[in-house]
Formats: C-alpha cells, structure tokens, sequence
C-alpha cells in the first residue's frame, strides 16, 4: 500500500493523513503560499510498527503499573525507552525505499522540516502546539528517515502521555501521519492567531527575526502586536529586549546574537503586520474557525507553515498539573540561566542562612523568644522549598535534554547509558560520607575508643581528637539524623550517628574498585558521543549540553544537601520547644505539630488542635496478603540479596546494619549517609534520575524505584532479592543454592 | 495493590471468568503430572472443586499425595498477554473426596458453572474432588507477584 504523497495528492481524511497535512492541503487549494511538501501517511506508521516486536515492547512498557499511579518522571523514563525503540528499530526495506525515491525526487538533497501531522481522533487532546515532536534543517536520505521515526516515536512521548490518557493509551486509535517540507529560511518569522485566545475581540500577531523556533520553544521573545479582531487593525504593540535568533547553521539549528540594526527595529512594519493578520483571517475563512497560523517571511511573501484551531485553555483545571509539567521541559539557554541562579545566588544564600540559624543558641531564648525563632524558621523553610519547586526540580530537565540528545547521536542497546557519562562526579553527599568513614577508621583503630561508646554514648567521650572531628563534621555537614523525621531529638542522633560511623569504617575498598571500572567505561563512552556529534558538526552543542547535564546531575544531590541543612535548623528549634513542653507536661508533645508548638509555647492555655495517630492499620488488614514479587523501574543495576530495613522514621535509620536493603517511601536529602552501607535500595517513588536512584548508582548499588506501597508491602526483616537490572523485587526467602550473578551465596 | 479486599475481588474474577484450570499433582514417582481440569471456586476462594473418572492418573496421584496446585489464566495466546493476561497459582490439598453426592451445595455450584457435565458428575465411576486451598498466587503486569493466604500452611488436613 502507498505511503508517501504529494500534497495534491492527498484526500481529507485525517485517519490516514493526519490534521496538519490535511489543513495544509485545504490552503494550498485555497491558493496560499506554502513551501514544498510531502506527506508521509499513518500506514507507514503502521506498517513499521506491525512488522517488528515494538508493539508489545510499548505496552510493557506501559502496563508496568496503573498510569494513574505514574509519576511525570516515570512518564517521562517510558517514553525514552519507547523513543529508544523506534530509533533502534530498522525501518523496512520496501518502505524506506518508497519514501527515501519521493524525498530524492521532490527535494534532491535540500535541507527539510519534518513534522508531525496527527490523526483527528488525538485533535481533542493533542490541538495546540509542541505535543509531538517536528525537526527543523534536516538534511540527507539517512538522517529524515531516522527524523521520521523520531515523529511516531513522538506519538508516545511524555508530553503526549499525559494528554492522551483520555484515549486510555489505546494501541488500536493510536496513528501518527508526517509532513515532510523545504526548509524556507525566512528573514523573519512568527505566529498569528485570529482570534487571542483569552480575549475574543482581539486578535495577536507574533514575530521573531529568524526562524520561528525560538518563538515557540520560548527562547526568543518575540514583538507582540494586538489587533482590533473586527477591523484588523493595530491596538497595541509590545516590543521585547530583541536580543537572540534562531538560525540553520550546518545541520543544526542554534541560537544567535542578533546584529544591533536588527535589535532596534521591529521585524515587522506595522503594515506588513496587518497583512499576515488579514491573510491568517483569510485563512480563518478557510476552515471557518479561528486559526493559529504560523508563517515565514521571504523578500515581501509570506510563506504559510502550519495552520490549526485556536484552542484556549490548555492547562485544564486547576488540579491538572500538566501544565505545570510541561513548563519544566526548558530550553537548553533557560537552563544555562538558571545554572548561574542556582550556583552563583541560591546555593550560597542557602548555606549562609544554614549557619546563621545555626549559630543560634535556642535553649538561651525565651519561650516566646523560641516560638519566634521557630516561626522564622518555619517560613525560611517554606520559602526554600518553594524555590526547590521553582528552580531546582526544572533545573534537573538538564539531565533529560542531554540524554534525548546522546541517545540520538549514539543509539545505545540501553536508554539511560547516557547516565554513565554523568555520574561519578563528586558529589556533596558523598565528601559527606567519606568524612564519616574517616572518623569511623579512626574509632576503629583505637579500640579503648570504642568500648567507651558502646559503654556511655557519644555523649560522655573525652578523647578530644575525636571530638574534634565529630565537631567539624557536624558544623561542615549537620548532623544527618537530625532534621530528617521529626521524631527524635537531636542529642538523642549523636550516638546514633556514631554507630553509623562504626559500620562505616572499612568500606572503601569495594567502593573503590567499583570506581575504577567505571571511570574506564565513562571514558570510551564519552570519547564515543563526542566523535560522533562532531562528525555531524555539533560538538560544541554536544559539549555544552554534557556539561549542562553533569552540573544537573550533581545538583540533584547537592540541593537535597543544602536543603536538608536548612530543614535540620528548622527541625533543632521544633525539638527545643517539644522538650520544654514536655517538661510542662503537655500531652504528646514528642509529636506535636510546628504550628502547635508555636502555640502553646507563648499561650499556656491554647487548646491542641489534636495530634494523629501516626500507626498505619493498613499492616493489621494485611495479614493474609503478602507481595512476592513487584515491579518497579531499573534505577541501579545490580543484584543483591539483604534483609529489609524499611524507614519510618529516624529511629529505623539508626537501626540500619550494613549490609541491609534500604526499604522507603523516598530517599530523604538527608538519609543518603546511610546508602553506602545498603546492599540495595527500594523506593515507592519512581524514577530513573531521582536523587536516591543517583546515590545508589554512584556506590554501584542495586536500586528499584516507583515499586508502588513498597514501604507497606515490604516488612523489616524480610528477606529480599533486589533485582536492579529488571527493576523487580523479590519479597522472602530464595533457595540459598541459587545463585545470582554478583551475589555471595 | 495493598488492599486485601481489591486482592480477594481481582482472584474472585478471575476464578468466575474461567472454566479450565490446569492442575498438577504427583505420585509416588519423580514427575509432577499436570491436567486439564473443569473446575468451580466457592465465593469466598476457600475451596475449589472439580470431577474426574476414577481411573484417571490424575485420581490415583491425588489418592498417594492430596497436595495439589492449579494454574488459572486469562491469556489469549497474543503477544498482548504479555502486559494484559493474568494468572494466578493455586496451592492447597484434596480435603474431601466425595463418592456420594453428599456435598449437595458444592455440587451444585460446580453444575452451574458447568451444566454440560451433570452426566458427567452423576456417573458412578466419577469422583468429585475437594481442595481446600491454602494459598492463591496471583501474577500481572509481566511480574508482579502478589500472595493471599486463606490457611495456614501448618494447618495441613488430615486425609
């Protein structure tokens, strides 16, 4: 069956050509200028996807837990498996050949805009722009046909996941169509809408000086005029910094500084600014509704690109947090920018405050002089984790960029390889856990040292070197334990630290050697990626974005740090005030909330608000049901086999034995000090690239993560198998004459 | 899934959906032997029934060992199975043989399930079995693995 098609060659029906072909097709019929184009049918699409086992590898992929119960990070871990499969899946002969004879026939070897042109039945959902993905200065037989898979693959990306739940994934409706067209450099470019989305008698014109992929992805602002909708006419015009434009240079496409001429004048007269709003209202006529109209401007023509409905209201309501999704997926130079944000202002300004509030004495303040220190911190706290959600969470999309781009450049057997070229790096958590060990070689090697810890705690130590070290430790990295649950108080975690340090010591030698190999590989790998992106001419874009990745990957660890120094300062003043209501007598006060707290301690008679038991009855209404096996993500290769420590609260940490497999509900910013000692970790929250999946890979520990109720599911004491390659979790006892790869029997 | 109830309800479906189970038993000699069975489950996945003539291997294993386990599954031999089907493993042992027709509320809940064998169940030369089932196994999504345990394992019938 046919493929590929010339535009007048093609009938109206979406099923099989897609929306924006089809709409394409109406225009050029109506007479508008549109630049050469091909389209690429959903049978293509079908035909690749039912000669090969990508279908059911997609549905796997899919079904590994319920959608709903996935989180965006798990969302956006399939879909770069999925992505994966389309890239290292050969398209068939027949069909290449079918569509590399039109390309060469209608474009002999000029550089190309591949896009998507979905079905009608994802229009609902999929309207507005940027859910699947298009590729612009394509060039060359090889490089499309690999660019038109990237299209399909697209269909299953994260970003059309989240919008497609409606269709409930199903594999049947699922089709994706693709417009082959000339790259039309135009001097100038942009966007019009009929209609403004927001207001109904207005309409918007938008233009940028180059390509209008900067104005789409939000790197370039462009000018803005408004117009009257009914007379098209100018109502006002907003002019930007001009500052940046999209060019093709080789075969990419990459952000420059504009000329200075340039960035004084608007790129579009006013004149010619009511032409292309009159054309997109002719346009509008056309399909006779509202119409977003994106264009090109070569000499005094305007070159229509896409057309589609206008669609108001993307972000649904105000629980969908999609919206709030997809603005973390940031262009490589907002990252850049909010690198020197989070290095130059945020990191320091963290860390001052950290000590400041830590110079504090709390127990030489007043009761009301503690409930003041206490809601100051409270409110730093607050602010700091607002800027967590801000900055830092988006700043971690720097890691994804890059692995998009070194998984098309390498086309590795496995999706997150590019994880290799960013990890071993030194981290702050783990200068942390080296200085632990440091004190623990010391306690080691005195052993009078030792039997007065275990005899009378931290606490009662006179050995002064010892001391010392303890103190600067704690005033380099805070004391882990305090700060990470509420329900201790921070005297008690020193002698819990202690022993934590004691199992420490020793453990280097395995650890070192695991590095060894790594930092070998690390290095084939990246000699690999850059050879290959500089025989395709980017390898400063490449360089740029390892470099971008590597400082996101160390900051996922290093703003848990620093923001779990802020929260034990916070956690120090809660401690101060449950002790001195305790001492009152007030009932439960170990657990009474900040706000509580805050309360009682300036107002003697304030009521409690009531304080929750903490018990969970799901473990009681479970004594028939046990899990034997559960399916999470492969975090951290590996296999090992340990009993289970599931972490509740600070007390389960300070019980943690080497050679136990970490069982959480997520890897706190300040737990991490006690994953070298795991022979595994298990956590409920999903993710390849979450902070406790990076220490685990860092220290070579099997890590499975997003295993659902795995902190009910699973008990203390269990023996489990952690299986990090398949990302599976085995719960009991296995025949201890099996032996599994990497794993004493 | 933590929740039993959820747990009990997914079982219980499966159980309804099918008419055909696999069973494996085992003799005195080194191979377990599995068949293909017509089976019932009562409601509250205590017990699972089901006939067979008396001359069959299947009767004579059961008769040496009453420990037995099933396989119950809802694939469609496409490589859909792979993320959709379930299955779910049942152990348990034979608790009651009844060559009588005295379990008259059993009987009956297998013949609804499978009104076809009434002759099949009245002859003379068929035994309706009894297992008493311990434990249920139920597997999806590729691997999940999830337990639900109705009898203590150390509460073996007496047979």
């Amino acid at each position: 069956m046919r493929t590929t098609y010339l535009l007048s060659e093609i009938s109206q029906d979406s099923k099989i050509f897609g929306g924006k072909a089809t709409a394409l097709m109406r225009l050029q019929e109506a007479g508008f200028r549109l630049p050469a184009t091909l389209c690429i049918s959903t049978e293509a699409y079908k035909q690749f996807i039912s000669g090969s086992s990508i279908k059911e590898k997609i549905q796997l992929e899919l079904h590994r837990k319920k959608f709903s119960d996935m989180r965006w990070e798990e969302i956006w871990d399939a879909a770069l498996r999925i992505r994966n499969l389309f890239l290292r899946q050969r398209m068939q002969v027949e069909l290449a050949r079918e569509i590399s004879n039109a390309l060469e026939k209608n474009f002999a070897g000029n550089s190309l805009v591949v896009r998507s042109s979905a079905p009608e039945e994802d229009a609902a959902a999929t309207s507005f722009a940027g859910l699947h993905e298009s590729f612009v200065n394509i060039r060359g037989t090889e490089p499309i046909l690999e660019h038109v898979k990237l299209v399909w693959a697209s269909l299953w990306s994260d970003r059309a996941l989240l919008y497609r739940q409606e269709l409930d994934l199903d594999f049947a409706k699922s089709s994706m169509a693709v417009v082959v067209q000339e790259l039309v450099a135009g001097e100038v470019s942009g966007v019009t809408f009929s209609i403004n989305p927001t207001d109904a008698t207005e309409g918007v014109v938008e233009a940028v000086y180059g390509l209008n992929q900067g104005l789409v992805d939000g790197a370039v602002e462009p000018d803005r005029w408004i117009f009257h909708r009914k007379e098209a006419s100018i109502k006002e015009h907003y002019t930007p910094q001009r500052e940046k434009f999209m060019a093709p240079q080789g075969d990419d496409v990459i952000l420059t500084g504009l000329p200075e001429n340039k960035s004084l004048q608007a790129p579009l007269s006013p004149e010619e600014a009511v032409a292309i709003y009159r054309k997109a209202k002719k346009i509008e006529n056309v399909f006779g509704k509202p119409q977003d109209v994106e264009w090109t401007k070569v000499g005094n023509d305007f070159f229509i690109l896409q057309s589609r409905p206008v669609t108001a209201g993307q972000d649904g309501d105000k629980d969908d947090k999609r919206g709030w999704y997809l603005s973390l997926q940031r262009s490589e130079d907002n990252l850049k920018k909010l690198r020197i944000k989070i290095e130059q202002e945020h990191f320091p300004a963290m860390k001052k405050e950290a000590a400041e509030l830590a110079k504090i004495d709390l127990r030489s303040l007043s009761d009301k002089g503690l409930a003041g220190e206490l809601e100051n911190r409270l409110q730093v706290k607050e602010k700091w984790t607002a800027i967590y959600w801000e900055d830092f969470i988006p700043f971690a999309h720097g890691m994804r960029l890059f692995g998009k781009l070194y998984n098309d450049t390498v086309s590795p057997e496995d999706p997150f390889e590019f994880v290799e070229l960013l990890s071993n790096v030194p981290l702050l958590s783990k200068n942390r856990n080296k200085a632990l060990r440091k004190i623990g070689t010391y306690v080691q090697q005195r052993p009078d040292l030792q039997h007065a810890i275990a005899a009378g705690g931290a606490g009662a130590i006179n050995d002064a070197e010892f001391n010392r070290l303890m103190e600067g430790f704690i005033s380099l990295y805070g004391d882990p334990f305090c700060g990470t649950y509420g329900d201790r108080t921070c005297n008690v975690s020193r002698d819990e630290l202690v022993s934590v340090i004691m199992q420490m010591a020793g453990n280097s030698t395995t650890e070192k050697k695991s590095q060894i190999g790594k930092e070998a590989n690390k290095a084939e790998l990246e000699s690999t990626f850059l050879k290959i992106s500089k025989e395709g001419g980017k390898r400063a874009r490449a360089e740029g974005l390892l470099d971008l990745a590597r400082t996101s990957y160390r900051f996922r660890d290093d703003d848990n740090i620093v923001l779990g120094r802020i929260e034990e300062q916070f956690f120090r003043a809660l401690e101060e005030g449950r002790q001195r209501l305790k001492k009152r007598h007030v009932d439960g006060a170990a657990h009474l909330t900040a706000r509580d707290v805050l309360r009682s301690l300036v107002d003697k008679r304030y009521k409690l608000s009531g304080t929750k038991a903490k018990e969970t009855p799901a473990k009681q209404e479970n004594q028939h049901i046990k899990a034997r096996q559960l399916l999470g993500q492969p975090a951290g290769p590996g296999i090992s086999r340990g009993r289970a420590r599931v972490i509740d609260s600070a007390r389960d940490l300070a019980l943690f034995k080497k050679g136990e497999v970490l069982v959480c509900d997520a890897v706190e910013p300040n737990m991490t000090f006690i994953v070298p000692l795991a022979a595994g970790v298990i956590e409920r929250r999903g993710g390849m690239l979450i902070h406790g999946a990076i220490i685990a890979r860092e220290y070579g520990i099997a890590c499975v993560t997003g295993v659902p109720n795995a902190a009910t599911l699973i008990h203390t004491g269990d023996e489990v198998t952690v299986d990090g390659y398949l990302g599976i979790v085995t719960v009991g006892q296995l025949d201890k004459t099996i032996s599994l790869p990497g794993v004493g029997k | 899934m933590t929740d039993k109830k959820q747990l009990q309800r997914e079982i219980a479906e499966l159980l309804l959906s099918q008419k055909l189970a696999v069973l494996a038993t085992q003799s005195s000699e080194v191979f377990p032997y599995a068949s293909l069975i017509a089976f019932a489950a009562t409601d509250d996945l205590h017990k699972i029934v089901f006939s067979t003539p008396k001359a069959t291997r299947k009767f004579a294993n059961i008769k040496h060992n009453p420990k037995v386990s099933l396989l119950i599954d809802d694939r469609s031999n496409n490589a859909k199975d792979f993320h959709d089907a379930k299955a779910v493993t049942v152990l348990g042992a034979v608790e009651r043989i009844d060559i009588d027709a005295s379990q008259k509320e059993l009987a009956s809940l297998y013949l609804s399930k499978h009104p076809y064998l009434e002759d099949f169940l009245r002859s003379p030369s068929t035994a309706f079995i009894i297992i008493s089932v311990w434990s249920y196994y139920l597997v999806s999504r590729f691997q999940e693995v999830m337990e639900l345990h109705i009898h203590d394992e150390n509460d073996i019938p007496a047979f």
